[in-house]
């Protein structure tokens, strides 16, 4: 098949121009150290109230800085709405939601994640820095959906 | 009329001089998809301005007679990205393979078919969300409860595509029993890949909608798994995405360069292009879905590669379609290394909102690279960075297009000359400008964390994201898009209404190749060997994702919140 040098030249151009872009992915992975929120369990939005560890949200220290955020996401509201850590710190948060898809998005940091009925999400941030930091719910879950939001206070 | 649209000669000239080929039969299924098409650009696209200054804190939808803010968006998502590209694409891509094929298409019951249809299908969706029964957004997650009437619509809209390309494959089929041995004409050809693509992207959303959401919201099943619902979803969600896209390709890659001029560079890069989107499309649909709990990360990065894998075409299109323009600008006396840009019939509204579409394609796709990277998407994901991408895709590069074709596609069909030619060059420059600034402010407000789908106007922590002069920029782009789409119809209805009557037929644009298919490996016209390829790379892709995904986790019943 005819493909004139011109045409050789970009398809070149194009595939190093995408393997570089995997190259820097990789490198955020494997070296920065950003990942993907990874499944973390499933959970029966029936019995959320009941189920550990969500019959009880709010905050835990689990020690060495680290803290374990336990947070309902319904509609239209988190419950804890609000959160408070030494800077310094680690977070995971652990969510889920009794009723439709919820999202949350901490404003500032990498964390983000669906909330999905039936599923636990999970994801980790560190807060070096006092100051406040807002979490949103980003996926629409109804009328009141923009009423969702949510704060992390460093100290 | 552009250069393109003067008819090359007597004996080569439009509808009326094609009458073997264009039967008023089939004709006017086409109208009227094109008519449902416009229907929902312009009821679609109105309500973006309530959305645009939504940003700003002008809270409108209640003086549109809207009862949340989510209704108008869902009418804007489903018309916009259902109604409008589907209808258009059925109508302008059998259009397309009439004139490529050089025949009628094969079935006109499947042609009259896609319209009624479309047109049912657009009732029971728009009757269900008019009333509120339906205000789900485009993307209809469950276990988010919906009218039953608004899943029977949308599945008549994709059923109605399927018809067309049931239709397209026969036409071919049809064509190659008359013309045994030859290549398949490339203006048929792309068409009909684009259609095969998409029928095999369906399947996600029709065993979504005929085994879980319809029965579902009746009442037959008494619950859902919406973590697989979502991935049945976006198994259809992201090939969608071409699907509008591949026929603005169509008339990138084969009519605008005869439009400003010029020739295709050649015909064998124009063939792998579309085969290697049919072969990549579909098994990509988990890079909308990093961030989701219950995916499997190893998945996720299969999903990555399949999806870098598919920009490869598009990157492709970018050099051919800019060198047929090259060609198109040297031949009419361009000199240097870019004054041939200059010298492109920028006068010409048709190729005027196609060239600011692809310009805008630029960014569209380099933003598009930034949500597929993995790791880098958990920082737009669900964030206003999104729309501000896809408005510079489908919002621009493919509706822009669409508006830019039917510059000559409505001359050429009513047999009444473009009217209001200043207006219509206005329309294109506005709609750029306002994109571009739109895009900046959602870009910008996703970065800092403003979620995209939400009421910023009524929510408590709207200044709590910093991106005040952000979403001014959003609303003053979103606002000159609606008055650019305001001026585009009038030149429609002036067109059609007063339109002076062309004294002769005009002429479908269609490019000449600098090289042609005689040069082109016939592995390329092999559509059924490329479609199983395609199909096993959607196994690969989707078949582990399953089986280690199972059991399901039917755990939610509907629930109505709104």
């Amino acid at each position: 098949m005819r493909i004139e040098a011109y045409e050789r030249f970009f398809m070149i151009f194009a595939a190093i121009m995408l393997a570089l872009g995997i190259v820097g992915i990789a490198i955020g992975a494997l070296v920065a150290g950003v990942h993907v929120p990874s499944p973390a369990g499933r959970v029966d939005p029936r019995m959320l109230a009941t189920t550990p560890p969500f019959n009880q949200p709010g905050l835990r220290e689990l020690g060495g800085g680290k803290y374990e955020a336990v947070v309902i996401a319904r509609a239209w509201q988190f419950q804890p709405e609000q959160i408070e850590v030494p800077a310094g710190s680690t977070v995971t948060f652990t969510l889920a939601s009794p009723d439709v898809i919820h999202g949350f998005v901490l404003t500032g940091t990498n964390a983000n994640v669906m909330v999905i009925p039936g599923q636990v999400a999970q994801v980790t941030a560190r807060f070096d820095r006092p100051g406040e930091y807002l979490w949103v719910c980003h996926e629409y879950c109804g009328f009141g959906h923009h009423q969702m939001f949510g704060k992390v206070v460093v100290r | 009329m552009s250069a393109a649209a003067r008819p090359q000669s007597l004996a080569g000239g439009g509808v009326i001089a094609r009458e073997g080929i264009f039967l008023a039969e089939q004709l006017w299924p086409i109208k009227g998809q094109l008519v449902l098409a416009l229907v929902g650009l312009a009821i679609g696209g109105f309500m973006g301005l309530m959305q645009a200054l939504d940003r700003i804190g002008i809270v409108i939808y209640k003086a549109m007679l809207m009862q949340t803010y989510y209704q108008g968006l869902t009418i804007h998502g489903v018309l916009l990205a259902f109604l409008f590209t589907f209808a258009f694409n059925n109508a302008f891509v059998s259009l397309m393979a009439i004139r490529g094929f050089e025949r009628p298409l094969a079935s006109t019951f499947l042609a009259q078919g896609a319209f009624w249809t479309m047109l049912v299908g657009t009732l029971l969706a728009a009757y269900a969300i008019l009333t509120n029964q339906a205000t789900v957004l485009f993307t209809f997650y469950a276990p988010m409860r919906a009218s039953s009437l608004f899943y029977l619509g949308a599945a008549l809209l994709v059923i109605s595509t399927l018809l067309t390309a049931l239709n397209l494959v026969l036409t071919r089929r049809a064509w190659q029993r008359e013309h045994p041995g030859e290549r398949t004409p490339l203006l048929g050809f792309v068409g009909v890949v684009t259609y095969v693509m998409w029928t095999l992207a369906t399947l996600g959303v029709v065993v979504l909608v005929v085994f879980f959401l319809l029965p579902w919201s009746l009442g037959w099943l008494k619950t859902t798994d919406p973590q697989f619902n979502r991935i049945l979803f976006w198994y259809t969600g992201h090939p969608i995405v071409y699907f509008w896209l591949m026929p603005a390709y169509i008339s990138w890659y084969l009519l605008v360069p005869r439009q400003v001029g010029g020739r295709v560079f050649s015909d064998s890069l124009v063939r792998l292009a579309f085969i290697l989107l049919l072969v990549f499309s579909v098994p990509t649909g988990l890079h909308h879905q990093y961030v989701d709990p219950g995916i499997p990360t190893v998945m996720k990065v299969v999903h990555l590669f399949t999806t870098f894998s598919v920009v490869f075409p598009s990157l492709v299109t970018a050099f051919t379609v800019m060198a047929a323009l090259e060609d198109g600008g040297r031949a009419r006396g361009g000199r240097g290394l870019l004054g041939w840009i200059w010298k492109l019939p920028w006068g010409d509204p048709s190729v005027a909102a196609q060239l600011l579409a692809m310009l805008v394609f630029i960014l569209g796709g380099a933003t598009g690279i930034v949500n597929a990277s993995y790791n880098l998407n958990n920082v737009v994901h669900n964030t206003s960075f999104v729309p501000g991408h896809f408005h510079m895709t489908v919002g621009t590069a493919v509706a822009l297009s669409f508006i830019g074709i039917s510059y000559w596609l409505i001359p050429y069909l009513t047999g009444r000359e473009l009217m209001g030619r200043r207006l219509a060059l206005a329309q294109a420059w506005l709609w750029f400008v306002g994109v571009l600034l739109f895009a900046r402010g959602q870009i910008a407000a996703g970065l800092l964390g403003e979620p995209r789908r939400s009421s910023i106007g009524e929510a408590p922590y709207r200044d709590l994201i910093h991106a005040g002069l952000d979403n001014w920029l959003t609303a003053i782009g979103g606002t000159l898009m609606v008055i650019s789409g305001l001026l585009y119809f009038i030149v429609v209805l002036w067109t059609i209404f007063g339109g002076r009557r062309l004294s002769q037929p005009l002429e479908i644009p269609i490019a000449e190749m600098r090289f042609g298919a005689r040069e082109t490996s016939p592995l390329l016209d092999r559509l059924g060997l490329w479609f199983v390829i395609a199909v096993v790379l959607v196994v690969i892709a989707y078949l582990p994702l399953i089986l280690l995904y199972l059991p399901l986790q039917s755990v939610s019943p509907p629930i109505k919140v709104y």
